[in-house]
């Protein structure tokens, strides 16, 4: 399946974190003819594995995460007049949704609009502070009957996205983060097909990172692998980010250092995207990342753990924004890393 | 369903080519004669040399953005046409220019703020339009500086007959005055739909001057405050309770025979209508009453949640009631029911 359509279907699927089965549909149809096996675990992970070609009894066991979950809002009270007051699955900045149209998960879909008291109303002090998330509601312009009828409490919502096409290769949706790595997975796999790689290599979907990075931790647990790699965004450079937290789009995926990262991983990345003449930026995280990598590293007895980002701007707002090259880098350096790994590899990491 | 297709068009003030042509395609069949002026207005003749003589208007423009710079990024700098909240404008998609070039507006990640940051509005002047471009030799390619920008919307129908979308402020009022062009009257019916309303009423002026009708009849959009967290004295109107009439806003107080004319006409005919309870802002009619000696002119509004948004809302019946009451307020005039000489 061609990368960026495939992209857009997970885009525009609703996925919130805990709720991931519709996504995880899309994601299981794509990828299935690509793998081996595939399975779902007890927390809604989907795990792909797609076999290495060494005969060996003891192959490499490799772990890819990359989150299906996405940000998204739950309803918390019916007001008078059918109101939806709501809150924040995930870190929203409420002052980006204001005017947004959203889909309502009801009883049946509900288109709806987030609507705000009307600045006319606000005294004018107030019009220079941001909309918090209790300021803000969502309307289905339907009557208090109806609504308690077709709503009720712990109901989601989603912003109203399509995948937009912006100039050259650049796109922009809601939920790229990240879906733009299960995308990458998927370029993976793809490329995989044209490489011999002795290790087993698990993709997974995962569920839940979004509100702590839980599903990762569970997928982990069940595969064992030797190492991990989570692919996820970055930041990409925008005017009032400085120009150290952030990578420039377009110029390859984010390789981070640090200590969520095995040193050893990370290198050997690098010495393959030089090897592959493969465009990349390095990334220095001096803690624990806010990626899947966070809770592979510490899952069972300690797992060797790297992580590949792609450069996106806008995060957790509706037109999160990346360029497929990119997107396309980061799953060709990914396969030629896996081919790359061998038993000696692995049983390397836990010497340090 | 020409509303729809009206509210999806783009055209902010001063861009109005697009919303006209689309007018002019659906119209022509139906009127005697079609002009336009210097200015933009698009006029539409049926009964020529009938009287009495009356202007029927509605505003084609919308609040929308200007392209005013480059960043060497190739981000844009933009400014605001018309009245906007800055507070609307983060993590929207936008079409600029004639060949609608898509762009988004986005704003930085929350997990890069600094708590104080938060609690601040984003202002225009921390935004910018994405086109997806790595420099400004790019940008140039694509945007000129005085490119116009609007949102890009989907009309779609939601709830109890209601319908979500952009720019209904004031294409819901075209689609009205689309309507009854389509109709017969007994009068000289001038359909105007005019330009530049959101930047200060300057295209009506003109066409009145032009016309210079026996009355004007002004179909608008206005606010309907009725959410949650309002009170209902702070309401301006309610979606779903009909037309609302103007007696007074910032520019324009209602002669107390149109408040007549429209309430009997409305209570005659059966159809729900509201005063608009708001005294401040305008409509067209603020200039053409006071055009030439003064020209008697009504206004009627269908009421808008969320007006000047990307998302906004009106209810179907409160438009299809609009369209009973501009009728009914037509006929009445056609009827003499209006003395269209001086104050008595």
């Amino acid at each position: 399946m061609e990368i960026k359509r495939f992209l857009k279907d997970i885009c525009e699927a609703p996925g919130v974190s805990g709720y991931e089965e519709y996504v995880a549909k899309v994601v299981r149809a794509a990828f299935c003819s690509h793998v081996d096996e595939v399975r779902q675990d007890r927390m809604g992970n989907v795990v792909f594995l797609k076999k290495g070609s060494s005969s060996a009894e003891r192959r490499p066991r490799i772990l890819l995460a990359a989150h299906m979950d996405e940000i998204g809002l739950m309803v918390t009270k019916i007001e008078e007049g059918g109101f939806l007051r709501f809150s924040a699955v995930g870190g929203i900045d409420p002052r980006t949704i204001v005017g947004q149209e959203v889909i309502l998960y009801g009883r049946e879909k509900l288109p709806g609009v987030i609507g705000v008291k009307p600045p006319h109303l606000v005294p004018a002090e107030e019009l220079g502070k941001g909309h918090k998330m209790e300021d803000l509601h969502i309307d289905i312009a339907l009557t208090e009957e109806r609504v308690r009828k077709l709503v009720s409490v712990g109901d989601l919502a989603l912003i109203r996205r399509e995948l937009i096409q912006l100039a050259g290769n650049t796109v922009a949706a809601k939920a790229m983060d990240d879906r733009a790595g299960v995308a990458v997975l998927l370029s993976c796999l793809q490329e995989l097909e044209r490489l011999r790689h002795e290790a087993d290599v698990y993709a997974v979907a995962t569920v839940q990172e979004e509100v702590g990075v839980r599903g990762a931790a569970m997928a982990t647990y069940g595969i064992v692998p030797d190492l991990g790699i989570a692919v996820d965004v970055t930041h990409g450079e925008m005017p009032g980010v400085l120009e150290h937290e952030a990578c420039k789009l377009g110029k390859g995926p984010g390789i981070t250092v640090g200590p969520n990262i095995h040193t050893k991983i990370s290198e050997e990345i690098i010495r393959v995207a030089k090897e592959y003449r493969l465009p990349y930026q390095l990334e220095a995280f001096p803690g624990p990342t806010g990626t899947d990598a966070r809770a592979i590293q510490v899952t069972r007895g300690g797992i060797p753990t790297g992580l590949l980002s792609i450069p996106l701007r806008y995060m957790h707002t509706s037109v999160e924004l990346l360029d497929m090259d990119d997107l396309k880098l980061s799953g060709r350096l990914l396969a030629y890393f896996i081919a790359s790994v061998d038993l000696e590899f692995v049983e390397g990491l836990s010497c340090c | 369903m020409l509303l729809k297709r009206l509210s999806e068009a783009s055209g902010a003030s001063g861009d109005e080519g697009e919303v006209r042509s689309l007018l002019k395609e659906e119209l022509a069949l139906h009127a005697e004669e079609v002009t336009t002026d210097a200015l933009g207005n698009l006029y539409f003749k049926k009964g020529i040399g009938r009287k009495p003589r009356v202007m029927v208007v509605a505003h084609m423009d919308e609040v929308g953005l200007m392209v005013v710079g480059y960043e060497k990024s190739g981000l844009l700098r933009v400014a605001k046409v018309g009245s906007i909240d800055d507070r609307v404008l983060a993590s929207k998609v936008v079409a600029i220019g004639k060949d609608r070039v898509p762009g988004v507006i986005g704003a930085k990640a929350v997990h890069l703020q600094k708590p104080d940051e938060r609690t601040k509005a984003i202002k225009i002047d921390n935004l910018y339009i994405d086109l997806g471009v790595r420099s400004q030799e790019e940008a140039e390619k694509l945007v000129k500086i005085g490119d116009y920008g609007t949102f890009t919307v989907t009309a779609r129908e939601a709830g109890d007959n209601c319908l979500i979308g952009k720019a209904f402020d004031n294409r819901a009022g075209c689609a009205v005055l689309a309507e009854l062009l389509k109709e017969e009257f007994a009068l000289e019916l001038n359909a105007v739909f005019t330009v530049q309303e959101e930047v200060g009423l300057r295209g009506a002026g003109v066409a009145a001057y032009r016309l210079h009708p026996d009355l004007a009849l002004v179909i608008e959009t206005t606010a309907a405050a009725d959410v949650v967290g309002s009170k209902e004295s702070a309401y301006v109107t309610k979606l779903g309770d009909g037309p609302a009439l103007t007696l007074m806003d910032s520019t324009y107080i209602a002669p107390q025979q149109i408040v007549d004319l429209v309430v009997e006409t409305a209570e005659k005919l059966n159809i729900p209508y509201q005063f608009r309870r708001l005294t401040t802002a305008g409509t067209d009619a603020g200039i053409i009453s006071q055009t030439h000696a003064g020209i008697l002119s009504a206004v009627i509004s269908i009421p808008c949640r969320y007006i000047h948004s990307p998302a906004s809302i009106i209810n179907l019946d409160d438009w299809q009631n609009t369209l009973r009451l501009a009728r009914g307020i037509l006929n009445a005039v056609a009827e003499g029911g209006l003395r269209l000489e001086g104050i008595a």
